[in-house]
């Protein structure tokens, strides 16, 4: 399955980024092979606003099943769930770790935004 | 944002009254004008353009006769003819409307209105329908016709309602547009179209620090200005000095007069409350009128 990890770095080893629209980058994970590669977020993380819906169309476009992050707002989460796109909240830790804890069954699939937006 | 309003085709003068700094006194200023000017016997119009928190009808008292919801424009999305092209959304600054594989989602909050998304649909999918973020109320306080804009609470978009303010006023030979604080969008948008632009400050550094900023963004406009300060008497000197190394003219002082406060107290008038005042205000109308005469 593919995933991808809001990522502070550009390695396995590197912290998730708890925020998803200005996340540093995307981690992109092959949990059945391990393979990954990175694509960044730099353009929506200097974004004034609609940061979220930018990055979960670019996240959409990898053509990922889920999203694992720290927390995802109202327009992101109606952005990824419009793009088919399964959203894991909670994740912390390595990029590794994550993908582990994803495995194991340990992330909340949320059905809803965790935080409120950043304008109302 | 940036498209330049169609010159005006009456005879009209649009002054606006702005600051910089809240609280200066902008609203006294605009009100009194008005007030003195319609009993020069001048058709006036009175532009309460603070949409956030609009304040002229406490001191003019308008009837009002007709409120009209206003907002946005913003795309409504014909899935029949939705084909997902996808260019809707590349065009889109906002990310107001985005085009996914199956279905097109419209984040109407954060749309300007510019109506790119519907020039650029190739099946006609898009129509525009209002989005609701304020209202419009138009009405009289004697001889002056009053409009003035409100914008709901949770909108943070306050220039479209400026604008449905500006766009109902009734044409007149004086209007007067009492305009926000501060020196962005709102202000801008207020200030776009006006003949002449006064400055209300006060002689504090707070008053002085903004009212450099008002006046960096009033030449950018390329707009005439000139400066009234506001409880002239308090504060120290140092406006008068910055306007005078910069060649700014200072129209009028008004002092720092407790009967003005009180008179503000009670959602009255200066020139009402206090009769020396309506000279005051009378011969900065006068020095006014010369100004705008040689635009």
């Amino acid at each position: 399955m593919k995933i991808a990890i809001t990522s502070q770095g550009q390695d396995l080893a590197a912290d998730v980024d708890p925020r998803f629209g200005r996340a540093k980058c995307f981690i992109l994970v092959d949990t059945e092979t391990g393979e990954f590669s990175v694509h960044d977020n730099a353009q929506n993380l200097n974004a004034a606003q609609g940061a979220g819906i930018q990055a979960a169309q670019n996240v959409a476009a990898l053509d990922v099943e889920a999203i694992i992050t720290g927390n995802v707002g109202p327009k992101a989460f109606a952005t990824l769930s419009a793009g088919g796109v399964k959203i894991y909240v909670g994740a912390t830790g390595t990029i590794s770790q994550a993908v582990e804890q994803f495995k194991a069954g340990q992330l909340k699939c949320v059905d809803q935004a965790n935080v409120d937006g950043h304008w109302m | 944002m940036a498209v330049t309003e169609a010159s005006d085709t009456s005879s009209g003068r649009k002054i606006a009254i702005a600051s910089g700094k809240g609280g200066t006194g902008k609203t006294t200023v605009a009100t009194n004008l008005a007030y003195v000017a319609a009993c020069a016997g001048k058709s006036v119009a009175y532009l309460d353009c603070d949409v956030e928190e609009p304040n002229g009808h406490i001191f003019l008292k308008p009837d009002f006769a007709k409120a009209t919801p206003v907002g946005t424009l913003v795309p409504k999305v014909d899935y029949a003819r939705c084909t997902h092209c996808g260019k809707c959304g590349k065009i889109c600054q906002y990310s107001a409307i985005v085009s996914m594989d199956k279905t097109n989602l419209v984040f109407a909050e954060l749309c300007h209105g510019c109506g790119g998304c519907k020039l650029v649909c190739p099946t006609a999918a898009i129509t525009e329908v209002l989005h609701e973020t304020g209202t419009v109320e138009i009405g009289s306080a004697g001889p002056i016709n009053f409009v003035h804009g409100t914008l709901n609470i949770g909108q943070v978009m306050s220039p479209p309602v400026i604008k449905a303010v500006k766009e109902a006023a009734p044409p007149a030979e004086l209007t007067i547009l009492d305009a926000p604080p501060g020196t962005s969008c709102p202000v801008i948008e207020s200030l776009r179209g006006c003949d002449y632009v006064l400055l209300v400050t006060e002689p504090t550094p707070f008053g002085l620090n903004d009212l450099k900023l008002a006046v960096d963004m009033t030449r950018a406009l390329g707009l005439n200005f000139a400066v009234v300060i506001n409880r002239a008497d308090m504060g120290d000197d140092k406006t008068r000095e910055y306007c005078e190394s910069n060649d700014i003219e200072i129209l009028a002082e008004i002092p720092d007069d407790r009967k003005i406060a009180e008179a503000y107290s009670r959602g009255e008038m200066a020139c009402e409350a206090v009769e020396k005042y309506r000279s005051t205000f009378t011969e900065l109308l006068e020095k006014l009128g010369e100004k705008i005469a040689t635009i």
